[in-house]
């Protein structure tokens, strides 16, 4: 256990973490049951609940700090308290090429974040970087696996294109050079969070649909 | 292209064939078949294999037609032979 | 290898507990039995997904959001080692998916129906799941080896789903008055379909599937035994059960009720359920918008 609370700004960034997960986790199970083909359908859905399963962990860490549990902190916030960028939030689904894109360009924004986690002096936010590395591994490889098949699509480079300065606001801006140099693609001006996109109000209403129709209910 | 994955449940244990998988190459077949097979945990290690790198071997042996009991259990009768070396040996 | 028999000998071969393989000469007729009972399986899994994918996005909580998600995952398996069967016995799987999606071939009258409440997804991971699994552990025993194999991974990962049904129903079983109505008002919307699924008691001499040995279970059996085993569950938690002549005769041992509508399933499972279009229609627009996918990755590997 930590001698004394990490600083606030190392939770804020833990939560804005957990939430991006959380979201991306929700869109990506948009593609359950639906995927182009089945073997894909099942390994996609496991990226999902990984994503969904880094968002807990980082929401019991959050919440030791803050109170209340990992699911108050996931569901029972409004909408403008979350902290996700709003790369996460775009709805892809129907699009393959642009989930892919995306699925490509936040893995590989995230292992540049993760790694710079696993330095925090926040012991148990290191060592919960170091394990969402071991696991991520899978993930970067599935999405390099996908990014390799689609390079000759023209659609794919379109997404990745698009999608480019939403990758960015994931990062600090500090860290946006290195995905920059990773992704071969010029520093440009990032979405930032702070406004969420269209349609996240609307997520967060069917997210928390059941939820909210039971305030305080045990599931 | 389909793929054949094999699969060790236990460590020791003999590779069983699990199923099989529809997958572009390689590396999407290895992937699948982890997901397929030991997303929880129920394998300990997997083998992906080309289906047409697979033969079918109809008749598994040819029927005997020159007699070959030396190769089976049955071939060898041993209860006469053994009470005969008893007896020269007065151990019977 | 099997040696070519007559449709008779073939019959008195898996009677008597044969099994056959891929390779192995079969009977036109059982072949084409087999797909079509196979096939409808499989069609039952993909359409089965849709009600409940809906619920992964509403789940409550993370630990059911992730239960849902992985129970919704397995049916997706479920459906790929059913097909995989299925292609090897003849029929691509492209061909299964057009003629779901054009309506030519069946499915399950259980996936017909919406959901409409969180209480639907705990009726259902509880009381649909274990009429399945009551259908498919005697399918274990399947003549057709291929198919009784998938089954053991099946029937092991249905067990997974069953526990999971349980403990969302004992949730709200023990929560709070709504939470509690919720699963009532799911059950009586629930219990007629939930009747039907084993189809109507026909006797298995007449039942071609029962003959060739691809089922080896009477439709009335698996109904019986499903009241054996989930009626006592069901009131023993205080839910009732939406049928007043719903009693076991204690002396013949045999669960009296009132008889389902085979209109009704008949109707249902020629594609005029509730929700039998619209999930179509996902089906249809959903594989459109991911052809291109296929034919950039799939096809040119073949």
């Amino acid at each position: 256990m930590s001698a004394q609370a990490p600083p606030e700004a190392a939770v804020e960034a833990v939560l804005a973490f957990a939430d991006d997960e959380l979201v991306l986790g929700w869109r990506d199970s948009e593609w359950t049951g639906v995927a182009p083909f089945l073997e894909e359908d099942v390994a996609f859905s496991s990226i999902a609940q990984g994503e969904i399963g880094h968002a807990r962990a980082l929401y019991e860490l959050a919440a030791g700090v803050l109170g209340g549990d990992a699911d108050a902190l996931a569901f029972d916030r409004e909408p403008e308290a979350y902290r996700c960028a709003p790369f996460v939030e775009l709805q892809l689904a129907g699009d393959w090429a642009a989930t892919i894109a995306r699925h490509w360009l936040y893995e590989t924004a995230d292992a540049i974040r993760v790694a710079a986690l696993m330095e925090s002096d926040w012991p148990e936010l290191a060592g919960l970087a170091l394990k969402m590395d071991r696991e991520e591994a899978y993930h970067r490889m599935h999405a390099q696996m996908w990014r390799d098949k689609l390079a000759e699509e023209d659609r794919f480079a379109t997404a990745v294109d698009d999608l480019w300065p939403y990758a960015l606001g994931v990062l600090e801006p500090g860290q946006r050079g290195r995905l920059a140099e990773v992704v071969g693609h010029e520093e440009l001006d990032a979405v930032e969070r702070g406004a969420h996109a269209e349609g996240f109000v609307s997520l967060h209403e069917e997210m928390t649909l059941v939820r909210r129709s039971m305030p305080g209910a045990r599931w | 292209m389909i793929w054949e994955v094999f699969r060790q449940e236990r460590e020791g244990q003999p590779f069983q064939h699990g199923g099989s998988l529809e997958a572009p190459n390689r590396e999407f077949a290895e992937a699948y078949a982890v997901e397929f097979y030991s997303r929880r945990a129920e394998s300990v290690a997997l083998w992906v294999v080309p289906r047409e790198a697979i033969s079918d071997i109809e008749e598994p042996y040819v029927a005997d037609v020159f007699d070959r009991d030396y190769r089976r259990v049955d071939g060898y009768s041993l209860k006469v032979k053994l009470r005969e070396a008893r007896e020269r040996a007065g151990t019977a | 290898m099997l040696e070519r028999m007559t449709d008779e000998e073939f019959r008195a071969y898996v009677q008597d507990g044969g099994q056959v393989e891929a390779g192995d000469p079969l009977p036109d007729a059982y072949r084409k039995a087999l797909i079509k009972f196979i096939e409808m399986h499989g069609n039952s899994e993909l359409m089965g997904v849709l009600p409940e994918r809906e619920w992964i996005l509403r789940a409550p909580t993370l630990q059911r959001k992730l239960a849902l998600t992985a129970k919704v995952q397995d049916e997706v398996g479920h459906g790929q080692l059913i097909y995989r069967v299925v292609e090897d016995l003849g029929k691509p799987r492209d061909a299964c998916f057009d003629d779901l999606i054009a309506g030519k071939t069946k499915f399950h009258n259980v996936f017909h129906y919406p959901t409409k409440t969180w209480g639907d997804v705990g009726v259902i991971a509880w009381l649909v799941d274990a009429a399945a699994i009551i259908s498919q552990k005697a399918l274990l025993k399947c003549s057709y080896a291929p198919y009784a194999r998938i089954m053991k991974k099946i029937c092991w990962e249905e067990s997974f789903h069953i526990l999971h049904g349980r403990d969302v129903v004992l949730a709200m079983m023990t929560g709070t008055d709504e939470q509690r109505e919720l699963v009532q008002e799911a059950l009586d919307r629930w219990w007629g379909p939930l009747m039907q699924f084993h189809g109507n008691p026909i006797p298995p001499a007449d039942d071609p599937m029962y003959r060739w040995r691809i089922k080896s279970q009477a439709n009335e059996e698996a109904r019986q035994q499903f009241l054996d085993g989930y009626v006592p569950q069901i009131w023993e938690l205080g839910l009732t059960v939406p049928d007043p002549a719903l009693r076991k005769d204690e002396e013949t041992d045999v669960w009296h009720y009132t008889e389902p509508d085979w209109d009704e399933l008949k109707w249902v499972v020629t594609g005029h359920g509730p929700a039998t279009e619209r999930r179509l229609g996902l089906r249809r627009a959903s594989r459109e918008e991911t052809a291109w996918v296929r034919r950039a990755v799939l096809a040119d590997a073949a």
